[in-house]
Order: structure tokens, then C-alpha cells, then sequence
């Protein structure tokens, strides 16, 4: 999901007059809060990125994702009309429903402007139409989505409510994510969100609970140009601990870079080097509508203290694939997984066709 | 058995003058074939220009538009999102604008909400959307170009393009190819739009897409209720009225007068028929004698002139197919009416259609054999056995109170009102007017050569007139077909020429001044203060008057008025304006505006009266100071004073200029002068004309719109005198047996001839006579009842005296041409053996 931000990115980025001053990531900078839940629109990118899992008053599990993007295209920034496209923000819903078998899922896109859409600074304040995502004072994230598309009708509103402390990812919130410096982003988690609501699924709306995670990250320059996609996944652990593991892979499937961390229920906290993750492929699943083929029960692990740790990771169901290509974003698989003593997200990117960059 | 007589009689009698029938088919052809080609080519023309207007505004479920082409204020367009029902909202900036001379629509668009709102818009021509076609969708000098528009511009992709509107030239690149259609679109981001052709702040349009669960007259209602004066809805619905009364009135007038076409063919059927049952009078009174019931007669009768219908009718189909296709092919969709320019519609044939024009053709046909065959079934036996030709006594004087009192009822229908905006009444006058007409020849002819039996002529004069004293109803026969086409012809040559010398005095009227300039494409604005300044200041300019022009929605039912500005005296508007009567003095603080003819007519207003207009976000309340005749825009214009435009609108800038010139200023010098004095776009979109050269210009136009108008006049006198040559032939060969006995009783074969040139002369002059003053009064329904209800407009009779007497020359020589060539024939057979047939 990440990767459809990257390639509007390049989309838009494809040719322009003045292009805008974006700012740099740097290490060093120290990430405050609440502020930096708030957009950061000197960036080129950002994203607020919600996964979890629910449970429903009958004991029925469902996946959610909930993604809003805000990116900065090339556009003159001289141009006082309101309608200049200075900030994009777009988002992603989607429900993960074994009983139906395959992912409900819609999207919103919009020019930031006229209170329509909106990514505002100094705390998480999103709006896109109907959708939106807000940080209320006292911490908590109130999610809501309503999707009226046509045999996949479904909404979501949810409240997380965090209660862990946000775990900044990298060195203090600098994340690497290829070999050169300059391929990095500001990144911070909020792990075992807590989470209640409601969702609506055949006009039906259900109470659920269950726990949540949100990834923040925010860039100008992101990936290497002989990326093709990327493997991520998120565990809340049932011990308090929050497993993130990545990997950026070229054309060949190896991994161009690596990284992730784990934090104890404790709060202590350590940080992968690329050597020390690893994505080894189990079990496959080939789609039927795009004929790809998904490592979709990968085995993964890390060295934690010199030692291989390993988690065998399997889907809540196979078919987890999302194909945004009618709305001009990319094909990939986004799913709830299991892992022994864990739960969380995990995606699967570049695998129906490779970025062309 | 008496069954199988009269059919053998039906095509024993086709097979003997298969010539007349085919005659007669072919009349109801050209009828059926006209009347559905032109209803075929409409159609077309107008599914077209309905589909020209969808791809422009993309087939959006509701739209808001602005009132005039300066646009509402884009803080409307967050109100109208938010509001329930309405799914997804496409702000569009629209302009009229132009490059290197030609014309376009420029779009400013959120292709962002497009995408959801009017997807075609979005469309390229390769792949899916230019988002996925790999360029940036904001950039500020990207345009995608339709492919009529690319074609215009001689240019490709990533070439550079200059497109003017509102008075500024932008330089854009062109960056992709919209999906196919036929008109010229260039769609850009719409900030880089706003920005860069001032248009901050402003829309002229936002595109509604409806959630599917909402109730459209619902979210109507409630758009309705939040919008500014300069905002209007527009549904599918008004959207297609307004389409469609574009050029209504023009189509249904065309439509009418291939109706008249096909009267003029059953009048020949009628015609025909009335030979045929004259000669075969015996026949049917042997059929009588051996028990034939007369309604059975009838029916036969009826049932030949059925036939006849039929076989017209399917050959009329594939013509008038044919017709429309050549048509379309030759003139465009309207027939050169200048309503949809430059289209070039596909066919759209409609089986509906066709059998209506068919079941007309059929019906003509046999109401043509009706009178003939009731007549035929009349007659006594005993009587018609004996005789051939005209049954009736010489000393019967024909009626004439049936002829007038449909006159008379035409009359009156001419005063009704028009039904549904269209003259339906004005047409029932008319076609009431042609059946009396037709109905009182007997009478009137008889009438006219009374004064002429007591003449002192030589044998074949007297002959001759006494003939056609005596038999006024096969004179009558021969006449309706003359009188019938030649009526037509002369109310629309009546019509036309008083609307052309109209058009011609009022030209000179509103083109006082020696040079016109006119902006192309600056409906939102043209020529600001700085160059009217500069224009003004050029040497071999005496004065100027600037004009601002815009085209203004009063109601989303109707094509737009066009909205004058110009310096006028308000006191004494006269000398700018051709006002009907003089003009109303405006109450104190009121701002006096002039309206055009058609409005008066289209929305009710009248001198002295007061109404708003949608300028800005107000409604404006104006005064009505006076009415002036207008036939350039037949959807109302509004004229008010330059200086209460730029007080009510803040608009200063003006998109023509009338200019008089210092004496022994060459005009081509002051013309290049004038343009080097405007910047580069502009110049290029500037059009210099001289009043000479448009009133030239506007006559052509005048000319070019009536050419079907000719061509269907012109098929009706060919199918009259079809029906004079066909019924004098008819009747000559029939009277053979007479003209063997004048050359028994020693009347020389010269003198015959000279007798039958007489009566076609004759009959020609009455026909003549009597279808020009038929004409004439018909032409004054057109006049005044036909073309102010459905254009708006009136005009002052004029009458074509040449063309009169050409018509009346043509029609005797044709009448007596046709006569002695049939009186050769039927005078060369054997003057005793024709004698003796008749014992």
C-alpha cells in the first residue's frame, strides 16, 4: 500500500515547471508529540497507515486497513488559485472478511483545499469527503470510513486508543530504507492500539473490538531506482512486544535493504541492521484475477542477540490482494496474518509487475 | 364474378396508362421521401448536437451553471459537496476561447473529481486516464486536446499551443489526446486554468454526481434554493429542452413544408383519379347495370388509390433515406439553418418514423381518390353509359359557399395562438386556406370566364371557352394542381422576400459605422481598458464605440440571450438601436435596459414593464424602456447602457468596437493599424469587417438558411405542373371522339390546336391568377402568424411582382405546351374512326 503513494509520486512527478523546495530527511531531528502526528507538508510524502485486527460479538475475526496518503506534487507554487494542487491527500480502506473470501475496499482522492480534504499540521486532523481520521486531546484516534461502492458496501468506525507510547523507528525516528543516506524517512509506530466500534458489512452494522496498529512516515526521497517492491509486516504481540520487519527488493527478489525493530512490553527496544532480517519464502498463493504469485505465508525472522528468532507467519485467508489499477494504483497483497503468540499486517508489493521507474 | 370485373377494370386501366399511375406514385414518393428525409436529417442534426453538448459537459447527473460566461464564486462548490444526496461534485472552469483564429472550449478541470463526476471528459484517447498516461495532471502548461481541436490547430502531441480567451494569450503544451469526438475541447488542470486566464476565485460550472440511493428532484430542489442569482441547475431534462428549442422552430417549419409537399402530391392522386374514373364512367355504370353495389364501387375506388399510396410509400421510403443522407452529407445536420455548426451527424433512422410518413403517404392517397370515387358512385348509370367525360350539367352552377367558408376558417385559425411555442394553428390556416382555395376553382373559373362569353373571339377562342364554361369540374380537375403548388410557392417567395428585404433595411440600420471589430472567443472579456485606450488613440480613427457582448442564462429551458453593452444615450437610444416604438423614459434611479423582439415573445416582456437579470450574485431589477427588431439572435438580446454594464458587473473590459473613421482614411491601412495595436493573441482572434462586406456576409447566410427552403418550393411547382401536364393529357386523349367531330363539321386541325392551346392558356392564367392571390393571403399567415410565433420576429410585407408574372408566363406556356402536345397525339388518329366510337 505504501507503494501506490511512491508511484503517484512519480506520476506526478513526471515533469514540472518549479518544482517545490521539499524538505530533506536528516537524522539528528527529534520527533515531537503531538505535533508531528500532524501533516508535514514541506515533505513530498506522508502517510498515516492504520492495520489490525477485530473481533465481533459472536467471536468472528476481520482485518481492516485504513491508509491515508498526503503527497506535495510538482505543481507552481506561485499559482494562488485554491484549487492549486499543492497537497494531494488520498486514502485506502479495506476490510479483510474470511467469510467472503476476498477484500472489500475503496478509495478517496482530492486535491487538499475548500475543507473537503484536509491534512492539518500540529496533530492527526484528516478529512477526505466523508472519510476521516482525527486525534482527538486525550490521545485517542477516531477512524471513519464509508464506502457506497457498488457489491462492496462496507464502513468502518472505530476508536484506537494507544497504550504503549510511540516507538520511533530506526535511529530515533530516521529510517533507512536503501543504501544510500539519502534513501530514508522520519518513522514512528503506535503498536496494541486498543480498538472499539463499530463496522457495517451487508447494511448490517456489527460492535467489533480488537487491536490496531499505525505506521507514520513521512519523505521526499524514499527508494532506490532498482527497487521493484517491498515485503512489510507489523505484530502486535500477545507479550507487549512489537515485531516490524521490512525488506526493499530488487528485480531479482534480494533484498536491496532491510530493517525493523522490536520492542518489549517493558519499553526496552532493539534495531534490525539489514543483515539481521530475513523473508524466507513458505507457501505461495497465485491470484486468479492477476495471475501473481504471493509469498503469502512467508516464514520470518531476525537475529536478536546474535541468535535467529523465527515466526511463521499464515493469513487470515489467502485472498488478500487489492488491484487499485482502475483507480491508476498498482496491484498487491495487503493482509491480516497470525504468527505463534501474534497478530498483525503484513504486505506484499512489486509481485504482479515490477515498478518501472 | 362481378368481383374479378372490377379488378381486371383496376389493372386493365393500370396497364393501359401505366404512365399516369406511376405519375401519381411518384407524387406521393417525393411527398413521403421529403417529409422523412427532413424528419430523418433533424433527428440526426439534433442526437448530434445533443451528444456535442454531452461531451462537453461529460453527461454529469446534475450540473450548476453560471449565469453568464463571468462565472459564480467558487465558495459555492464546497456548499454544493457537502450537501446530502450529492455524491461527488467536479468544479469545471468553462471558457469560450480561441487559437490562431479558430474556435474552442477551453476546461478547466479537477481531473481528481472528474474522474468520479464526468469520466468521458477524462478520457483519453490511449490509455485509460491521463493520470495512468504517465503525465502530470497539474502541470500549469499541460492541455489535452480533443482531436477536432488538435485537428484545428495543425499541431501534435508536444507541440506548443496559444489559446486566447478573456482577453490573454497562454501558451500550453500539448500533453495528450481526449477520447474522440467531434468538437473542439482543450481540457487543463483548473487551477492552471484559474491562474493563468484570470479566473480566480470564479467557476462557471460545477458537475453533480448523485448517490445512487438520492432523490433527484429532492437534491434539486435544495441545490435550487442555495443558489446565487449567477448560478442556475441544470438537469438532462432542461438541458435537452434547451437543445432542443435551439432550432425547433426551424425544424418543424422544414417538416411542414414536406408535409405541404405531400399535400401537393395527393392533390395530384386526386387529380389523376378523377381522369381515370371520368373515362372509365361507362365501365362502372356497366358494373352498376349488372348489380354492383355503389359502396362496393366505393370501396374499389378507394383501394386503387391505396395502392397507388402504397407503392409511393415504400418508394418514398428508400428515397427519402437516400435524401437525408445526401443531405446530411452536402448541407450538415441543419440543413444549412447555422443552428449546430459544423456537424456532421450519423443517420438516425426511426422505424416509428418511417411508417408514420408512410401511413401519411397512404392516407393522402386514398383521401386524393375519395372525392373521385364518390362522385363515380354517384353518378346514375343509365346517364354515364352513354356519355364519357364530364357528367354534369353545363347549366349547374358549382358552389361557392364550401371554398369560402374553409377560407373563412382559415382566417380564423390564423388568429390562435401558437400551441406548445409552435405556429400549429398558423399551419392549420394555412392548409384550411389551400383546401378552400381548391374547393372554389369550380366556382371562381366558372366566375371569371362569364364575363368573357359574350367576347366577340374567333372559332377556336370561343370553343375553348365555351368548353371550360361547360365543364368546370374537369377544369377545377386540372386547376387544383396548379392552384395548390402555386399558392405554396408563392406564400413562401412572398415570405422569403419580405424577410430578406427586412433583414436587408435592418443591416443597415444596426451598421451605421465604417469598421467593425469583433474579439472571437471573448464572451468572459476581451479588450480591456488599456487597449480600448490604445484603439481609440489610433490616427484615422474619428470615434469609437466600444461593445461588450456576452451570452446570458435567464432560464435553463432556453438558449441563452445575448446580453449587450454598448455607449447609448438613454434618453435617446434611437440612433443606435432600431426600436419598434420610441423608447420609455426610465424612472428615476432605474436602470433602463432595451429588449429585442424575441423577447417579448420568449419571456413575456413588454415596454415599461421591469425584470432581473442574473448579473453578478444578485438579481438585478432593470427597467424595459423599449423594444427593437433583432433577426440576428432569434433567442432574445438585451441591450442596456456601457456605463450601468460596468456599474452592475465591475466589467469594463469589451469584446467588439464600432469605429468611424476620419474622411479619406484608407480602411486596409487603419485595419493593420488597429491590429498592430493589440497584443498577439488578441490580434490573431481580432476579425475586421466593413458593413458592406457583412451585410453581404449576413445575406449569404440569409440565403444559404432558405436553400432547402428553395429546394422544396422548387420540387412543389415540379410536382404541380407534373399534375397540369398529367390531367391535360388525360383529358385531351380522352376527348377524341370531340375532336373528330369539330373535324367533321369542318374545323380545321389547326384551328383544334389552336383551340386546346387557348383552353391550357386559359387555364394556365386562371390557375395562375388565382394560386398567386392565394399565395398572397397564405403569405400573410406566414408573416404574421408562422414566423413570429416560431422565431420571434415580424417583417414587412413585400410582394416579388417579377416573380408573379415569370410564374404566371410559365404556368400558361407550360398549360398550353402541354395541351396542343396532347391534342397532336390524340388528332392523330382517324377523325371518322374516333366519330364512330362514339356509337
Amino acid at each position: 500500500m505504501r507503494w501506490l503513494l511512491v508511484v503517484l509520486a512519480l506520476l506526478l512527478g513526471a515533469a514540472g515547471p518549479v518544482l517545490p523546495d521539499y524538505a530533506v530527511v536528516k537524522p539528528g531531528a527529534v520527533l515531537r508529540f503531538p505535533a508531528d502526528h500532524g501533516a508535514h507538508p514541506e515533505f513530498r510524502t506522508e502517510w498515516w497507515y492504520v492495520t489490525g485486527w477485530l473481533r465481533t460479538a459472536d467471536g468472528k475475526d476481520l482485518g481492516f486497513q485504513f491508509t491515508v496518503f498526503r503527497t506535495r506534487p510538482p505543481v507552481d507554487q506561485a499559482n494562488p488559485s485554491r484549487f492549486a494542487a499543492k497537497q494531494v491527500i488520498f486514502a485506502h480502506a479495506a476490510l479483510s472478511d474470511p467469510s467472503i473470501g476476498h477484500l472489500l475496499h475503496d478509495q478517496r482522492i482530492a486535491r487538499a483545499g475548500f475543507g473537503l480534504a484536509d491534512a492539518a499540521i500540529g496533530n492527526a486532523r484528516l478529512v477526505i469527503d466523508d472519510w476521516q481520521l482525527l486525534r482527538a486531546a486525550d490521545g485517542r484516534f477516531h477512524a471513519a470510513v464509508a464506502s457506497r461502492a457498488k457489491g462492496s458496501a462496507f464502513a468502518l468506525d472505530l476508536t484506537l486508543t494507544p497504550g504503549q507510547a510511540e516507538l520511533l523507528q530506526g535511529d530515533a525516528g530516521y529510517s533507512r530504507k536503501g543504501p544510500s543516506a539519502r534513501e530514508a524517512s522520519h518513522y514512528y509506530s503506535v503498536p496494541h492500539l486498543r480498538v472499539t466500534g463499530s463496522v457495517v458489512r451487508g447494511g448490517v452494522r456489527q460492535a467489533v473490538t480488537g487491536t490496531a496498529w499505525l505506521d507514520r512516515e513521512w519523505s521526499s526521497t524514499l527508494l532506490n531506482p532498482a527497487a521493484v517492491g517491498w515485503d512489510w509486516t507489523g505484530l502486535n504481540l500477545d507479550d507487549g512486544s512489537a515485531l516490524t520487519l521490512f525488506r526493499v527488493r530488487d528485480a531479482k527478489g534480494a533484498a536491496l535493504w532491510a530493517g525493523g525493530s522490536l520492542r518489549r512490553g517493558d519499553g526496552s527496544r532493539l534495531t534490525f541492521a539489514p543483515g539481521d532480517v530475513r523473508f524466507a519464502s513458505a507457501r505461495q498463493w497465485r491470484s486468479p484475477r492477476t495471475g501473481a504469485l504471493y509469498p503469502v505465508a512467508p516464514v520470518v525472522g531476525a537475529r536478536i542477540d546474535g541468535r535467529w528468532h523465527e515466526w511463521p507467519v499464515t493469513p487470515l485467508f489467502d485472498d488478500q490482494e487489492l488491484d487499485s489499477r482502475r483507480g491508476g494504483g498498482p496491484v498487491y497483497w495487503e493482509g491480516a496474518v497470525r504468527v505463534p503468540g501474534g497478530r498483525g499486517y503484513l504486505e506484499l508489493t512489486g509481485y504482479q509487475s515490477a515498478l518501472k521507474m | 364474378m362481378i368481383d374479378t370485373a372490377a379488378r381486371w377494370m383496376m389493372l386493365g386501366e393500370w396497364r393501359a396508362h401505366p404512365a399516369r399511375v406511376a405519375v401519381a406514385a411518384l407524387a406521393i414518393a417525393i411527398g413521403v421521401a421529403l417529409g422523412l428525409a427532413v424528419h430523418i436529417v433533424n433527428q440526426s442534426a439534433l442526437g448530434s448536437f445533443a451528444k456535442a453538448l454531452a461531451s462537453v459537459n461529460g453527461a454529469a447527473d446534475l450540473q450548476v451553471h453560471s449565469t453568464s460566461p463571468t462565472g459564480f464564486d467558487e465558495a459555492l462548490y464546497p456548499r454544493l459537496a457537502r450537501l446530502p444526496g450529492v455524491a461527488a461534485a467536479s468544479p469545471v472552469v468553462e471558457l469560450v476561447a480561441g487559437n490562431n483564429g479558430t474556435k474552442l472550449t477551453l476546461i478547466g478541470l479537477d481531473i481528481l473529481r472528474a474522474v468520479k463526476v464526468t469520466p468521458a471528459l477524462v478520457a483519453s484517447a490511449g490509455i485509460g486516464s491521463p493520470i495512468a498516461g504517465g503525465q502530470n495532471p497539474f502541470a500549469t502548461d499541460a492541455l489535452a486536446l480533443s482531436p477536432a481541436a488538435l485537428a484545428d490547430s495543425g499541431r501534435k502531441v508536444g507541440d506548443h499551443i496559444t489559446v486566447t480567451a478573456v482577453g490573454r494569450s497562454v501558451d500550453f503544451t500539448i500533453a495528450s489526446v481526449l477520447a474522440g469526438d467531434n468538437e473542439a475541447i482543450a481540457v487543463a488542470d483548473i487551477a492552471a486554468v484559474q491562474w493563468r486566464l484570470g479566473q480566480i476565485g470564479r467557476l462557471q460550472r460545477v458537475d453533480l454526481k448523485l448517490a445512487e440511493d438520492a432523490d433527484a428532484a429532492a437534491v434539486g430542489g435544495a441545490i435550487t434554493a442555495m443558489l446565487p442569482a449567477d448560478a442556475q441547475l441544470v438537469t438532462p431534462r432542461s438541458e435537452a429542452n434547451r437543445t432542443e428549442s435551439l432550432s425547433r422552430a426551424y425544424r418543424v417549419n422544414l417538416e411542414m413544408l414536406a408535409m405541404m409537399a405531400l399535400l401537393t402530391g395527393g392533390f395530384l392522386v386526386y387529380s389523376a383519379q378523377s381522369l381515370s374514373v371520368a373515362r372509365r364512367r361507362p365501365q362502372f355504370a356497366l358494373l352498376r347495370v349488372l348489380g354492383l353495389k355503389r359502396g362496393r364501387l366505393l370501396r374499389q375506388m378507394v383501394l386503387e388509390g391505396g395502392i397507388v399510396g402504397i407503392i409511393g410509400a415504400v418508394m418514398g421510403l428508400a428515397m427519402g433515406i437516400g435524401l437525408a443522407s445526401l443531405a446530411v452529407d452536402r448541407l450538415g445536420g441543419d440543413l444549412g439553418g447555422g443552428y449546430f455548426r459544423g456537424s456532421h451527424p450519423e443517420l438516425m433512422l426511426s422505424p416509428g418514423a418511417a411508417l408514420v410518413f408512410m401511413g401519411l403517404g397512404i392516407a393522402v392517397a386514398m383521401g386524393g381518390s375519395l372525392m373521385p370515387a364518390l362522385e363515380a358512385a354517384r353518378a346514375q348509370p343509365a346517364v354515364a353509359l352513354k356519355t364519357m367525360g364530364d357528367s354534369s350539367d353545363p347549366t349547374h352552377h358549382p358552389l361557392a359557399w364550401p371554398g369560402l367558408a374553409l377560407l373563412g376558417l382559415g382566417a380564423i385559425a390564423a388568429l390562435a395562438p401558437p400551441v406548445l411555442e409552435l405556429p400549429l394553428f398558423g399551419y392549420a390556416a394555412m392548409a384550411l386556406m389551400l383546401a378552400g382555395g381548391v374547393l372554389a376553382m369550380p366556382w371562381l373559373a366558372r366566375t371569371l370566364l362569364a364575363p368573357l362569353q359574350s367576347v366577340a373571339a374567333g372559332p377556336a377562342l370561343g370553343l375553348a371557352l365555351k368548353r371550360l364554361w361547360g365543364a368546370p369540374g374537369q377544369a377545377a380537375v386540372a386547376l387544383c394542381g396548379i392552384v395548390a403548388s402555386t399558392s405554396l410557392m408563392v406564400a413562401m417567395a412572398v415570405m422569403v422576400t419580405s424577410f430578406r428585404g427586412s433583414v436587408d433595411d435592418w443591416l443597415v440600420q444596426i451598421l451605421p459605422s465604417d469598421l467593425y471589430l469583433h474579439i472571437e472567443g471573448a464572451e468572459a472579456g476581451g479588450l480591456d481598458t488599456n487597449m480600448q485606450a490604445r484603439l481609440a488613440a489610433t490616427p484615422g480613427v474619428s470615434s469609437i464605440r466600444f461593445v461588450r457582448s456576452l451570452p446570458l442564462r435567464l432560464s435553463p429551458e432556453r438558449p441563452p440571450i445575448a446580453l449587450t453593452a454598448q455607449p447609448l444615450d438613454r434618453r435617446n437610444p434611437d440612433s443606435h438601436l432600431p426600436l419598434l416604438r420610441p423608447s420609455l423614459a426610465a424612472p428615476p434611479g432605474e436602470i433602463p435596459v432595451w429588449v429585442s423582439e424575441p423577447m417579448v415573445w420568449l419571456y413575456g416582456k413588454h415596454a415599461g414593464e421591469r425584470m432581473t437579470l442574473p448579473l453578478g450574485d444578485r438579481a438585478r431589477p432593470v427597467f424595459i424602456a423599449g423594444v427593437w427588431r433583432d433577426y440576428a439572435r432569434q433567442f432574445g438580446a438585451i441591450t442596456m447602457a456601457s456605463a450601468d454594464f460596468t456599474a452592475l458587473t465591475g466589467d469594463a473590459t469589451r469584446s467588439e468596437a464600432a469605429i468611424d473613421v476620419v474622411p479619406g482614411t484608407p480602411l486596409p491601412a487603419l485595419t493593420s493599424a488597429l491590429r498592430q495595436r493589440l497584443p498577439a493573441g488578441i490580434a490573431r482572434q481580432a476579425q475586421f469587417a466593413e458593413p458592406r462586406q457583412m451585410r453581404v456576409m449576413a445575406l449569404a447566410l440569409f440565403d444559404r438558411s432558405f436553400a432547402v427552403t428553395y429546394a422544396l418550393e422548387a420540387i412543389a411547382i415540379g410536382i404541380g405542373l407534373a399534375g397540369v401536364a398529367a390531367t391535360f393529357s388525360a383529358q385531351t386523349l380522352a376527348r377524341r371522339r370531340e375532336f373528330g367531330m369539330l373535324r367533321h363539321i369542318g374545323v380545321s386541325r389547326r384551328q383544334v390546336t389552336a383551340m386546346l392551346a387557348a383552353e391550357g392558356a386559359l387555364l394556365g392564367a386562371i390557375g395562375g391568377i388565382a394560386g398567386i392571390a392565394l399565395g398572397v393571403v397564405m403569405s400573410q399567415v406566414l408573416i404574421h402568424v408562422v414566423n413570429p410565433q416560431s422565431f420571434h420576429w415580424t417583417m414587412d410585407t413585400r410582394l416579388p411582382w417579377a416573380l408573379f408574372a415569370a410564374l404566371l408566363a410559365a404556368l400558361v406556356v407550360a398549360a398550353a405546351g402541354t395541351a396542343v402536345l396532347a391534342g397532336r397525339r390524340a388528332l392523330s388518329a382517324d377523325a371518322v374512326r374516333a366519330v364512330r366510337e362514339d356509337w
